[in-house]
């Protein structure tokens, strides 16, 4: 028994030491990657601020990390161009939106001499990092890491997106301003904090505008396939529109099933349903008439906005979707901030945080996302921005005021 | 609760059951002879659905739309396309990562059933992005109406195919030479290579027939629910596998009967219990069943296990 024991504890180690070697070595790997192809790009001349960020670049949400990244580099790549005092040196590590793996990607951020921070894509490694960011003094502005546990208690942590709750309130606000339905029903996914986030606010907006929720359903990453009890029920309801707090992939199998049903409410989504035009094969007449609030359309018509559009495409051969434009924004927020704040990049990260931490709640940025009104952020770092209301038109958004 | 809602949601379970009952019937062959649990049945599927997809976008351009040729000749050549494919996955993935384990405790095997898994969702990844595709049914999204009631094609389908699957199962097993070894193998390896069968062919044999139905699985589950992704085939996966436990792991019969009632029984739970608890319900009930009958519901009765 003893023997047993001591090689197990014997395998355990050797285990452990393996996995610190396996970490630490994709690690390098990953940083020598993107060192090969940020090099050309984003090297500016002369001193630059170092921009670091976190992000999936591969793996299930490779699709987030990769917009993110590619949207700021389109806006580091502006800047430098242009060749002002602010000039950025971009760095992406990736975390495969795991928050240990994020947490060595900033470690290896760190080391390179990161300032300033992008903190990370997605949420659950958002919430890892940032804790961080505000431990070392280093100020993050995160595109989209979009719960409120990214910044809560952290001074010097920032959201260029809504945070979740408030895509519930804007929802109802939204809904109940436009007059788009009598009777609400919800379909959201019980295993995913962003859904329920959305749905809790929602609920309760709903409640003190008046609005009638007649029901809600969930259904979660294991019954991910059948919604036709959930749409029964709303329709047994008497639901006229159907609140959809859920990303795109199961919005598409929803609207695939309620036609099949014949069934034809309203559908109402929030910045999770962005991209179900983009899915490969995807009938879009079945998204005809899908209402969704946004902070970016990539169709808007105004300037920016195209300029953008074309440049990611040449650049990437796709459309960019929200994250892409979210991380766009927070380069030109920082670029805006720095040189109201009078910085300089040989200040160290410390200097550049307390600076930051005062700039930011004062400056109203214009940008991407948000209507002209400009953005704005309070002391706690949540963002202040119009959301777009978009509804889906002969396969394309279309603003719907 | 009104009949007709019931018998609507009995369709909609028949439908989602069906789609459960292919892919266990896969599950339950390799297992009932190889004694092993392929974990990466799940992820042939997905393969199968995404050669299928391809095939099917590649090709209905060649076709002018709406014609009849349209309709039939790409859906034909996805499902033969991803058959082949997968049938030629499913034996490279058992002569590299299986056999070479033959002779290995059955954990070693398991274990190494989840890493093809995981290699085969992260390659797709790869491959393919993250990115949803959607995949058009071959069969066409319409809906056979009978009275107020209707059922859709692939529903229809995808019964019709588990019954024939299941017919054709059984007597390849009872009656031909290469089932006869099969089930040989199944009792006693060694004394069915005593007896001249050569056991690493009927093995491979064996992957290849579960493969080939892991294909027309991930046809027609993706036609079904057509949102297909590189973590499609998994959690559906894990379900038939779980009807394959349910019917009695190893039984024929008993896939078809465990993956049926375990959507019956999904969608019920969901619709008259709550759509939050639908899983526990599922699981709590083959719990129940397991307790009463440890060897699944078939598992006992049928004394000739494949």
């Amino acid at each position: 028994m003893k023997k047993f024991l001591a090689f197990t504890m014997a395998a355990a180690l050797t285990l452990s030491l393996a996995a610190c070697g396996g970490g630490s070595g994709s690690g390098s790997s990953a940083t020598s990657g993107s060192d090969a192809s940020s090099s050309g790009t984003s090297t500016a001349s002369g001193a630059a601020f170092k921009l670091g960020g976190t992000g999936p670049l591969t793996g299930s949400a490779s699709i987030y990390g990769l917009a993110a990244q590619r949207g700021a580099q389109i806006a580091v790549d502006e800047i430098n161009a242009q060749g002002g005092d602010i000039q950025f040196e971009l760095k992406y590590e990736d975390d495969v939106n795991d928050p240990e793996k994020a947490v060595n990607a900033y470690n290896a951020l760190k080391s390179w001499g990161m300032q300033i921070s992008l903190g990370s894509v997605t949420t659950q490694p958002g919430i890892a990092t940032s804790s961080y960011n505000f431990a070392d003094s280093i100020f993050a502005l995160t595109p989209s890491a979009s719960s409120p546990d990214v910044i809560s208690g952290k001074d010097n942590v920032y959201q260029m997106c809504f945070s979740d709750p408030n895509q519930g309130t804007a929802s109802a606000k939204y809904i109940s301003e436009q007059k788009l339905g009598e009777k609400v029903f919800i379909i959201w996914k019980s295993d995913d904090n962003y859904s329920t986030g959305i749905k809790d606010k929602f609920v309760a907006e709903a409640e003190t505008l008046g609005l009638n929720v007649v029901g809600n359903a969930t259904f979660t990453t294991d019954s991910a396939t059948d919604f036709t009890v959930q749409l029964n029920q709303a329709k047994q309801a008497g639901a006229d529109l159907l609140f959809l707090p859920i990303y795109y992939d199961a919005a598409s199998l929803i609207l695939t099933q309620a036609n099949a049903m014949g069934y034809a409410p309203k559908f109402f989504g929030v910045d999770g349903m962005d991209g179900i035009l983009t899915v490969d094969g995807f009938d879009t007449s079945l998204a005809e008439g899908v209402m969704l609030l946004t902070p970016f359309n990539a169709d808007a018509q105004d300037e920016a906005t195209q300029n953008f559009v074309k440049a990611y495409q040449d650049k990437y051969g796709e459309t960019p979707i929200q994250f892409a434009a979210d991380a766009y924004d927070c380069v030109y927020a920082y670029k805006q901030a720095l040189e109201t704040a009078g910085c300089t990049p040989d200040m160290s990260a410390s200097e550049l945080n307390e600076k930051l931490k005062a700039t930011f709640p004062t400056i109203t940025f214009n940008g991407l996302t948000g209507d002209g009104a400009g953005i704005t952020w309070d002391a706690t770092g949540a963002v202040s921005k119009s959301p777009k209301g978009m509804v889906i038109q002969n396969g394309a958004y279309v603003g719907m005021d | 609760m009104d009949f007709l809602t019931l018998m609507d949601y009995l369709i909609r379970g028949l439908s989602l059951g069906s789609i459960y009952a292919i892919i266990a019937l896969g599950y339950t062959m390799v297992y009932g002879i190889a004694k092993m649990l392929n974990f990466a049945h799940g992820d042939v599927i997905m393969v199968g659905a995404y050669a299928c997809f391809f095939t099917m976008s590649g090709m209905s351009p060649m076709f002018e739309a709406g014609s009849v040729s349209a309709m039939v000749v790409p859906a034909l050549a996805g499902v033969v396309l991803s058959m082949v494919v997968c049938t030629v996955l499913g034996v490279v993935i058992e002569g590299l990562a299986y056999k070479p384990l033959r002779q290995a405790p059955s954990l070693a095997v398991l274990i190494t059933a989840i890493g093809v898994s995981y290699f085969l969702q992260n390659a797709a990844l790869l491959l393919w992005s993250s990115s949803p595709k959607y995949f058009t049914p071959i069969v066409g999204s319409g809906q056979l109406r009978v009275g107020p009631l209707s059922i859709s094609y692939v529903t229809l389908v995808a019964i019709v195919a588990c019954v024939i699957i299941m017919v054709c199962l059984t007597m390849f097993t009872g009656k031909t030479k290469m089932g006869k070894a099969m089930r040989a193998v199944s009792e006693d390896k060694g004394a069915a290579q005593l007896m001249g069968i050569n056991v690493n062919r009927t093995i491979s044999m064996t992957f290849a027939i579960g493969s080939a139905l892991a294909a027309i699985a991930g046809v027609l589950l993706c036609s079904a629910y057509p949102t297909l992704t590189p973590t499609t085939g998994s959690m559906p996966g894990i379900k038939a596998f779980t009807a394959a436990v349910f019917g009695g792991i190893g039984s024929i019969p008993g896939a078809l009967l465990g993956g049926l009632l375990l959507g019956i029984i999904e969608i019920f739970a969901s619709a008259y219990i709550s759509t939050q608890l639908s899983t526990a319900v599922v699981f709590g009930v083959l719990i129940v069943v397991l307790l009463v009958k440890p060897a699944g519901l078939l598992g006992k009765t049928v004394r000739e296990k494949v």
